[in-house]
């Protein structure tokens, strides 16, 4: 069983958020890059299936040498190779979804993870791009996986629920909290890490579908306004306040 | 012509599908282009709705095939209703469904895709949308090279605006079997209420609850007010045995309800990112220097256990949520 796991970098939640100079990007100044936390499950589970069943897991990431990072800490925790495509990271979710198929179409992976969606992006569409244009079955936002003799079995979140989706494997399966508990890396994982190399391979040309062309501060929220008294009036105030000004009743 | 993928349940056009066509029909108006509403199932009925909402052309799918959802299926579906009716755009609601099937379809059609988007607008034919990102900490304008444009719109953004439209009915061949990928049972839908991404009201708790138990309070203002109710992240890991399901956060639920009260709530960052998108937020907590008070539109610094249920008393007495 062969699995590949998709890694992005993302930066972390308590980022302060400040736009570049061309006004339609992140400024790279002082951001804390961290693996998208849903790939962090993705990945988990790729390393479960190899303890379990056996697996060879190969960890890829797009972007540039930052990017390094995740795929070492991948191998750390127990990823057998480690792929680097490089790009400069930019692209949309359909970019990055055809350089990921470009490299995957012939490798013969049984299984690829990634994240749902990664962190502060949140496009939450490279995974069912990929399966699209490998033309493989995909199941999004799983907490519960099984694999059967060229099957599969995963429960997705759903409004008010969750779903069972069955398929055929080779596919794409997108990962969600709640699927796995993920480990840390052990001193034994980052001192084998050290002695793996990772493979780099220039991303495949490809065109974008959508791009960023302005990304701004979202607006101020007006200052809002303590309720005084006691319990029950500041019960009696607020209720007063949602139904006369912010009629929400 | 702009397409929509809406959905049914119980014979009824979904409430965020509705909106996603609603608001096909306002970019068709400013940009002189036609909509069609798109409907797949084993049963289509109900799609007829589509007309109220301003569907010209509403397309059907109909068959045994389509019972169960099927990522690649409807993918397909969608993607071959875009090149037979020469559509330019194709929404979608950021549903369960809308936000698995549309990226896939979009692939499809080499399309580009914004997803979850809170803004739409059209010039010259191109479209261009508005999303939250980073937490809810920056917006991006999304500009489309492609073709064909994609996007799911976020539930509760949108409003759902009749305008009565042709509403001719066409209907479209349901793909035969042999699919990648189906559903093949529905587990744990929640008693009648609506979730926590559709909801008009939220009660949320975090940790101030001190307890999954305590959270009964917050049920029954939820109850008065004709909301359900969320809980924070610091709630859901504390092992006081709430589901998952109702963590709304950047790791749980992305809400945008017309008011969300947050009970004991800090107002972590990862918090924040699940509901900053509220019209109106109330903020209960003892401590005043909690970073939630800076988003709220009301606050009240007391505590919960007392303010609560007087909440839920004032809401019965004035008759609040009974319309």
């Amino acid at each position: 069983m062969k699995i590949l796991v998709a890694l992005k970098q993302v930066p972390d939640t308590e980022t302060k958020i400040k736009v570049a100079a061309d006004g339609k990007s992140l400024d790279p100044a002082d951001v804390k890059w961290i693996t998208s936390p849903y790939d962090e499950y993705a990945l988990e589970e790729a390393i479960r299936l190899k303890e379990g069943k056996g697996a060879e897991v190969v960890a890829l990431s797009v972007g540039g040498d930052t990017a390094k990072d995740v795929l070492k800490n991948a191998l750390a925790l127990g990823a057998d190779s480690a792929v680097l495509l490089k790009g400069d990271g930019q692209g949309d979710a359909f970019a990055v979804a055809q350089m990921i198929a470009a490299y995957a179409k012939d490798k013969g992976f049984d299984l690829i993870l990634c994240g749902n969606k990664g962190l502060g992006g949140d496009n939450a569409a490279m995974g069912p791009m990929l399966a699209e244009l490998l033309g493989i079955a995909q199941a999004n936002v799983i907490v519960k996986l099984e694999l059967g003799e060229g099957t599969f079995k995963a429960e997705r979140e759903i409004e008010g629920g969750s779903e069972i989706v069955e398929g055929a494997l080779p596919a794409v399966i997108t990962a969600q909290k709640g699927l796995n508990e993920p480990r840390y890396a052990s001193l034994k994982g980052i001192m084998a890490a050290k002695k793996k190399t990772i493979e780099e391979l220039d991303a495949a040309a490809v065109t974008a579908g959508a791009q960023v062309s302005a990304l701004a501060l979202p607006p101020e929220r007006p200052a809002g306004r303590l309720l005084q008294g006691d319990a029950a009036q500041q019960a009696q105030a607020l209720l007063q306040a949602l139904k006369d000004e912010a009629k929400v009743f | 012509m702009i397409l929509v993928f809406c959905e049914l349940k119980d014979g009824q056009i979904r409430k965020p599908s509705a909106e996603a066509l609603s608001e096909g029909r306002r970019l068709a108006d400013a940009s002189g282009k036609k909509v069609g509403a798109l409907f797949a199932g084993a049963s289509c009925a109900g799609a007829a709705e589509a007309a109220k909402f301003g569907a010209d052309v509403i397309l059907t799918a109909e068959g045994a095939t389509l019972a169960s959802y099927s990522s690649d299926a409807f993918a397909q579906l969608l993607a071959d209703a875009v090149k037979a009716k020469g559509a330019t755009v194709l929404l979608a609601a950021a549903t369960a469904v809308g936000k698995d099937v549309l990226p896939r379809a979009a692939a499809r059609l080499g399309a580009g895709y914004a997803s979850d988007v809170t803004g739409l607008s059209m010039a010259d034919g191109k479209l261009q949308a508005v999303r939250p990102v980073y937490a809810g900490k920056a917006f991006a304008t999304t500009t489309f090279s492609s073709a064909v444009q994609t996007a799911t719109t976020r539930p509760n953004v949108f409003p759902a605006a009749e305008k009565a439209g042709a509403g001719a009915v066409e209907t479209l061949a349901a793909p035969a079997g042999d699919f990648k990928s189906v559903v093949k049972e529905i587990l744990a839908k929640a008693g009648g209420k609506v979730d926590l991404s559709e909801a008009n009201v939220i009660v949320s708790g975090g940790r101030g609850m001190k307890d999954g138990a305590n959270f009964k309070i917050l049920e029954e203002l939820a109850d008065a007010l004709g909301g359900v109710v969320g809980a924070s992240r610091a709630a859901v890991d504390a092992g006081w045995g709430l589901p998952h399901s109702m963590q709304v956060g950047q790791t749980g639920k992305v809400v945008s309800p017309t008011l969300y009260i947050a009970c004991g709530i800090s107002g972590a960052i990862q918090h924040i990112a699940g509901m900053s998108g509220s019209k109106f937020i109330v903020a209960i907590n003892k401590d005043p220097e909690a970073p939630i008070f800076k988003l709220a539109n009301y606050g009240i610094v007391g505590d919960l256990f007392e303010v609560v249920p007087e909440l839920t008393k004032a809401a019965k007495a004035m008759g609040i949520g009974q319309n």
